[in-house]
């Protein structure tokens, strides 16, 4: 049976796609050279062995080669891209001391808002540099640190010195060393043993500038029998020239603590999201992690988690939407090195209108890990004849003494369920996006109330081409 | 006076190039029940599914007239807006949407009015009390894991809370024990009233126990063959459909 074609092909993003006029300050060269590493070492004011570790990584990225699996990342030419854009302000303190064209982007985007309902502290980036942070004084009353990664680079020196990039090194792999090399922006959260963050702490990072990559370093600590939920969402408005977004995320969990890493990201669609992240669990501690992706042009996004700790345990939750143009690559990475470790990775991705969308897991158990427990659970959903599914677990297990459980889907919306639906006075579209959001919503449960809201608003975007 | 609901005009559909009904005529007053009988094959639920716009058949010849209006190009939805119901021989399963949530953004289409959460879940937990489902079934998902039973039951409750003017009930009584076919009568008589209209296919007289049927139609491959009041169900029960066979034949 011929379904209608009346599914908007390419949405209306207005609301991502606010460009203001470049007004930057500073420009690096285009492609990447020593002498441009050492123009943003000095641009930071890094300390001397933060420039050697840049110049470091830039060898190795120099060295390493492009992987040689994953989606097609053929049409990335770093000599194109700028890699360092300093917009036109210093960091502010409060919301006043924000340049007004940027304060109008953050507007549209809804950020005061947000942190003014119950967000405890906004880190917002605007292109590489860190503009607007606050975190709330009881926060740091607590001893809870929040802060930009330059001001943690200077004022925390010896905390970032023994964790970064100890987690992901810049020899893991080309965009690990890339990031090494020319690393800008991002969060810094520590939090002391014992102390509960009740609050989500949430970041929104934003990239402007045609043709500018962004390589926000985020590194949290969760000290013995600490909790927190950390947000971070990314949009970005949408520009001819490839955007390339290498990031990287180091989490370390400590005995007995619980870190929940959300994230929904909605970058243009011409994104290439090449993003790193990991995090070290130690004994009873836990990982959660919430991972959502619906925009870019292409994605390789696997968050690994070490179990290194005995009882140490990982939640994964993940949903892809890819649609036209699209290759999302997304997936997890669990390492159990130690007895009783424990994984469930629960994933949902959906293809539509010609996209490509590719579960990709690796879960090694060691011969260490007696006792160890896996569950993954991967379905997808595809919407049409054009657009692709893939899914690729693999397994590692090097010890008997375990119980993995493994299960994957792949289906289609049935023309049945569809009709069921329609005769009941819902239109085609609505049907549809109904179907969808079924779909993800053993997921998206588990998602934070707004973030829950947002998924929602962009399932429909993508199905029916307004907002729920 | 009694007013026409639906007119079927010499109706010929099919599937895949296969023609199934061949030149169907029925009309269906407000205040009406119809019956339709027929041995399996003979395209009774081919009919209740083009009644209700289903994109697998296509109408080849004639028309569906509903309250006046031309329906045969209407997609589903619109049908259903317009105040037709099918409640499905065998309901589909609907992973992830509550029957809760189904319910209210289908009222809500079919009324064009913001449904208040508060009062219409007092109306779903009054009817759920009628039908005998367990309140705890509104926030299940479609149909998921439910009994034979519970589903049918499930689709006189949308019936009742989407209060169309057409109802057409697919073997709604099949594979139900007597109790719950009591039930499911109970639910349909309650619905019906002056202003709407039953067209029912059934191999089970029980459930028209409750209902006056106006008239019954006897289908045989793709036609209607014979026409009659309510005695027509009783002999049919009785002796099957061999004599009308023969004097069609």
């Amino acid at each position: 049976m011929e379904q209608q074609k009346t599914f908007v092909e390419d949405i209306e993003r207005t609301l991502y796609d606010i460009r203001n006029e470049d007004h930057s300050v500073y420009k690096t060269e285009r492609g990447l050279t020593e002498e441009i590493i050492r123009d943003i070492s000095r641009q930071k004011k890094d300390p001397a062995w933060m420039l050697d570790f840049r110049l470091q990584s830039l060898e190795k990225y120099y060295r390493i080669p492009l992987p040689v699996w994953g989606p097609d990342i053929s049409e990335l030419n770093m000599d194109d891209i700028v890699t360092y854009v300093r917009p036109g302000g210093k960091m502010a303190g409060n919301w006043q001391e924000v340049p007004e064209e940027i304060k109008a982007t953050f507007d549209r985007l809804g950020i005061p808002e947000a942190e003014r309902t119950s967000l405890s502290g906004v880190g917002a980036q605007y292109d590489s540099e860190v503009v607007y942070h606050r975190v709330q004084k009881e926060l740091s009353d607590q001893g809870v640190i929040y802060t930009d990664f330059e001001t943690a680079v200077h004022e925390y020196e010896d905390i970032v010195k023994e964790y970064f990039m100890k987690l992901v090194p810049p020899k893991d792999h080309k965009f690990a060393a890339l990031h090494g090399a020319v690393w800008s922006g991002g969060s810094f959260v520590y939090v002391p043993e014992g102390m509960h963050v009740d609050i989500p702490l949430q970041s929104y990072f934003r990239l402007n500038a045609a043709g500018a990559g962004q390589f926000e370093h985020t590194l949290i600590i969760c000290e013995k029998n600490s909790s927190l939920h950390f947000i971070e969402g990314c949009s970005a408005p949408r520009y001819n020239v490839t955007n390339l977004h290498a990031g990287c995320v180091e989490l370390y969990v400590k005995e007995g603590a619980r870190l929940r890493y959300s994230t929904i990201e909605n970058w243009s669609r011409n994104m290439m999201n090449l993003n790193t992240k990991r995090a070290l669990v130690e004994k009873d501690g836990l990982i959660e992690w919430v991972s959502g992706s619906f925009g870019s042009h292409v994605s390789c996004l696997y968050p690994s988690s070490i179990l290194h700790g005995e009882n140490a345990r990982c939640e994964f939750t993940g949903v892809t939407f890819a649609s036209r143009g699209q290759d999302l690559d997304t997936g997890a990475t669990v390492v159990m090195l130690a007895p009783n470790t424990s994984a469930n990775i629960n994933t949902r991705t959906i293809s539509k209108s010609g996209g490509a969308a590719t579960y990709r897991s690796a879960v090694k158990v060691t011969p260490g890990a007696k006792g160890a427990k896996c569950l993954v659970n991967c379905e997808s959903l595809l919407l049409d004849e054009k657009s692709r599914s893939d899914t690729l677990p693999v397994m590692d297990i090097e010890t008997d003494d375990v119980e993995i459980g493994h299960e994957a889907k792949i289906g289609r919306i049935s023309d049945e369920a569809i009709f069921y639906l329609t005769s009941r006075g819902i239109a085609e579209e609505e049907a549809q996006a109904m179907i969808v959001r079924g779909f993800v919503e053993p997921v998206a449960k588990a998602l934070p109330l707004e973030y829950a809201v947002e998924m929602n608003n962009l399932i429909n975007m993508e199905l029916v081409g307004s907002m729920g | 006076m009694a007013e026409t609901l639906l007119e079927i005009h010499d109706l010929h559909a099919g599937a895949a190039d296969r023609e199934i009904l061949k030149g169907i005529d029925l009309t269906i007053q407000k205040g009406e029940v119809h019956v339709i009988l027929g041995p399996n094959g003979s395209g009774k639920s081919t009919l209740m599914n083009v009644i209700m716009g289903h994109p697998g058949y296509q109408v080849t010849e004639g028309s569906l007239t509903f309250e006046g209006k031309d329906i045969t190009a209407l997609k589903t939805f619109e049908r259903a807006r317009a105040g037709i119901f099918l409640s499905f021989q065998t309901p589909e399963e609907i992973p992830g949407i509550t029957v809760e949530n189904m319910l209210r953004t289908a009222r809500q289409a079919i009324t064009g009015k913001r449904e208040r959460i508060f009062g219409f879940r007092k109306e779903l937990k009054e009817m759920m009390e009628e039908l005998q489902i367990d309140p705890s079934y509104s926030e299940r998902y479609l149909n998921v894991g439910f009994s034979g039973g519970e589903k049918k039951r499930n689709e006189i409750l949308q019936l009742l809370m989407l209060r169309p003017k057409l109802a057409l009930l697919d073997e709604t009584d099949s594979g139900l024990d007597v109790d719950a076919v009591q039930i499911v009568s109970r639910g349909v008589s309650k619905f019906h009233n002056a202003d709407n209209a039953c067209l029912i296919i059934t191999h089970n007289a029980r459930i028209l126990d409750k209902l006056k049927v106006d008239r019954v139609h006897v289908l045989l491959q793709g036609r209607i063959v014979e026409e009659g009041g309510p005695e027509l169900v009783d002999q049919i029960n009785r002796d099957g459909f061999g004599h009308i066979k023969e004097t069609t034949e």
